[in-house]
């Protein structure tokens, strides 16, 4: 069986998949077709949310961006007292991921003061996505 | 609904290994299953799947194309060390590891063309991983979860 159809088949889908994969993710999506539409409070979240702005990360141990989405958030929010970073195990809370529509990790939600979704970023976000979204927020 | 606020996987101490060696591994492994689709030798569809399942049921440690990575390659490349958690790519070798079982069951039915198909999902998985960095744990791992409660709850 020596067939090169199948081989350039894949290898012709998984780089168009591949291109779009590394062009959509760890974008900040402003309008995101899945967004909540209900604001989000600590009856949901479980935690307090920011005066001004909250990163909600949903991540799983499977997941190897979620380590450095962790780490700038963490590293952005730990000098602003209005903006805080809550971290969701997305497995143990599928209600909620379901409810979201949280398809894969990291997804982080960006939400203004009170609680509305305002953007959400699929993917490891770079820093200066996060940095001028959170400019934006007043 | 309640939030169940604590991780439970953990995110603190995890055991670390050099993120590049996996890839490398994913560059070697769409080398194999190309080679195979190519010349329909199942000897090279059974070594992929020998691969797929020491570092599934085993560990990274085992994998022949890590042993390769770091006599070979690694003492060559320069500069800081890039580390991962070892649970997002032994996830992906298990994944591995099912289509590539499922594939030898079909071949050995003589499922051809069905066999082709799980294996050209492999192929396409590493060479995702090789070249794009593609996570397949991030992408398909909750996915999965969903849909198992999805089926528990209608029992």
């Amino acid at each position: 069986m020596s067939n090169y159809l199948p081989i350039i088949a894949i290898f012709t889908l998984a780089t168009g998949y591949g291109i779009w994969y590394q062009l959509s993710r760890g974008k900040v999506k402003r309008k995101a077709k899945r967004a909540s539409k209900a604001p989000l409070d600590k009856s949901v979240l479980g935690s307090e949310l920011g005066s001004r702005a909250t990163f909600v990360q949903f991540s799983s141990a499977f997941c190897t961006p979620c380590w450095a989405t962790r780490t700038l958030l963490i590293n952005i929010t730990s000098g602003l007292s209005d903006v805080k970073h809550i971290e969701i195990d997305a497995e143990a809370n599928l209600d909620l991921v379901r409810k979201l529509d949280i398809r894969s990790t990291p997804t982080t939600l960006v939400l203004d003061g009170k609680g509305n979704e305002i953007g959400r970023a699929i993917g490891a976000p770079k820093r200066l996505e996060i940095v001028n979204t959170l400019a934006a927020i007043k | 609904m309640s939030i169940t606020n604590v991780l439970s996987f953990k995110t603190s101490n995890p055991k670390l290994i050099d993120a590049r060696g996996p890839r490398f591994g994913a560059v070697i492994t769409t080398i194999v299953l190309t080679a195979f689709l190519a010349t329909g030798n199942l000897l090279l569809l059974h070594w992929q799947l020998l691969v797929f399942a020491l570092v599934a049921f085993i560990g990274l440690g085992v994998s022949p194309y890590g042993f390769i990575y770091s006599k070979s390659v690694k003492p060559r490349l320069k500069g800081e060390v890039p580390v991962e958690d070892t649970r997002p790519p032994q996830f992906a070798q298990l994944v591995g590891f099912l289509f590539a079982i499922t594939a030898t069951i079909l071949y050995d039915l003589g499922l051809e063309t069905a066999g082709v198909i799980v294996v050209g999902f492999a192929l396409a998985a590493a060479f995702l991983n090789a070249a794009f960095n593609y996570c397949l744990g991030c992408e398909v791992y909750l996915l999965i979860a969903r849909a198992k409660s999805a089926i528990s709850a209608r029992k």
